[in-house]
């Protein structure tokens, strides 16, 4: 098997390129998806018979929710790959992942607490939900933090790889304690979305928002990644006739 | 090879009774820990109501979250000496597999920290109105529980390694990784101090312990190897 195409993939130049040439395929149809989306889930689909005009929330916090939890495991993904077969690359790639992925994980955060408001009657409610999307932030703090705090780069990569791999292991087990202890401090008063019986007028503008979020995060991940590769390879030559 | 090369148990053994005397020698590190506990504990009568009913009721969470933040106070210490005096750089041309001996510098930091946190915690529990025959209850989710925050902690330190001001990083590196202890561990002593059965609670911070040193002494050695680069 002919494996050119992997280790091309650890060239910083031929990354640059293809993610430069990659960005628009993303964001146009991720703006488009986007834009139509809005307009499906803000004017055209129903308001909810128990939830009213509030539940349009939905239409931003539950892509943003589904992407803080994507997002770190793409980045752990790429941090093991790096880990692995010493590929600078991808440590750049869970690099520019994890801005992206705290503010996220902040926006899910912020329209969970604005949709609680209406529909709980309070900002903050220890929802299970809730409670493990802010350790989530949490981790994605800590990341970022570990990876500011060291100095050299390469060794920023690998410390800050390993503690992403951690964090995916913990994942799971910190999300199914934190339901199970909702589960006896907590009456279950909260509202349930009845996820198969939502009419298709209220569903389809949620799953091209799904859609038209991901490649959105795609894109700008791949902005960033550029930022990434040229703020880590400044000394390169290539970069000289890359911007010139 | 050479004919006098130490079996990993045996080197081990040797870091895990190194740090020991190290410790015992040294009993200011050793029993700061403890004041802190002891004093973060005590704090909550002070700021909240020293009646005994209303500090029964949170008496789990406070044990917890005091044990939690003494045994991170005492991390920092793990792995800066011996990264400042070489000895861990030692340990790595040691030829001795790095996991072995990661993991015999938790048990070290556990025997030196976790169980003398949980030793104590009785004590501070009648403080705050628990009653006695809640006590083995406890002791026994501390002991469990200390373990894998001893464990996570080792990772963490690890990776803090290279840090400039690492102990804040260090606390928001683990503490979220310790929330499930703190979860099983409070509901754990809530479930004794009812005199109910705690064996959900305490077959979970087994297996949480279990997961903890299968897996931890991996990370940290990978981290130690990490930050002496």
């Amino acid at each position: 098997m002919n494996w050119t195409w992997f280790h091309r993939l650890g060239s910083p130049p031929h990354i640059y390129r293809i993610a430069g040439t990659l960005t628009p395929w993303f964001a146009w149809p991720a703006g488009l998806l986007i834009a139509a989306a809005l307009y499906g889930g803000l004017v055209l689909a129903p308001p909810d018979y128990q939830q009213g005009e509030g539940f349009r929330i939905l239409y931003v916090h539950a892509p943003s929710a589904w992407l803080a939890v994507m997002i770190y495991g793409v980045m752990a993904s790429a941090a093991a790959v790096g880990l692995i077969w010493r590929m600078k690359v991808a440590h750049a790639v869970a690099a520019s992942c994890a801005g992206v992925g705290a503010w996220f994980t902040a926006v899910s955060l912020l329209t969970g607490m604005l949709w609680g408001k209406p529909m709980w009657g309070t900002y903050w409610v220890w929802d299970p939900r809730l409670t493990a999307q802010l350790i989530l932030l949490f981790l994605y703090l800590g990341y970022m933090g570990l990876r500011a705090g060291i100095d050299d780069l390469g060794r920023a990569d690998k410390a800050s790889a390993v503690l992403a791999i951690v964090g995916v292991v913990n994942i799971p087990i910190i999300r199914y304690s934190v339901e199970w202890w909702n589960s006896i401090h907590q009456a279950p008063s909260v509202m349930k979305m009845d996820r198969p019986s939502m009419p298709f007028d209220m569903l389809a503008p949620l799953l091209m928002m799904l859609l038209g979020f991901t490649l959105y995060f795609a894109a700008v991940m791949l902005v960033r990644l550029r930022a990434e590769i040229l703020r880590r390879e400044r000394t390169a030559s290539w970069i000289r006739e890359v911007l010139r | 090879m050479t004919a006098i090369r130490t079996s990993t148990i045996a080197a081990a053994w040797l870091v895990l009774e190194r740090d020991l005397r190290l410790a015992v020698r040294r009993p200011a590190q050793l029993i700061q820990p403890l004041v802190f506990f002891a004093v973060v504990t005590l704090l909550f009568p002070l700021g909240y109501t020293p009646e005994l009913g209303k500090l029964r009721a949170i008496a789990p969470g406070v044990l917890w979250v005091a044990a939690l933040l003494a045994s991170m106070l005492a991390l920092e210490s793990l792995f800066r000496e011996d990264a400042a005096d070489g000895t861990l750089e030692q340990f790595v041309v040691s030829g001795q597999p790095l996991v072995g001996l990661m993991a015999a510098k938790t048990l070290a930091h556990w025997l030196l920290t976790g169980l003398p946190l949980t030793l104590m915690a009785p004590l501070l529990g009648i403080a705050l109105g628990v009653p006695v025959v809640a006590m083995p209850g406890i002791l026994v989710a501390l002991m469990l529980g200390t373990i894998t925050l001893s464990l996570i902690g080792a990772v963490g330190a690890g990776l803090t390694l290279g840090v400039r001001r690492g102990g804040v990083l260090l606390s928001l590196l683990t503490l979220p990784l310790a929330v499930p202890v703190l979860i099983f561990g409070a509901r754990a002593t809530e479930l004794a101090i009812l005199g109910e059965s705690q064996i959900g609670p305490l077959y979970l911070l087994s297996a949480l312990a279990v997961l903890g040193i299968t897996l931890a002494p991996l990370a940290a050695a990978a981290a130690v190897r990490i930050g002496l680069e």
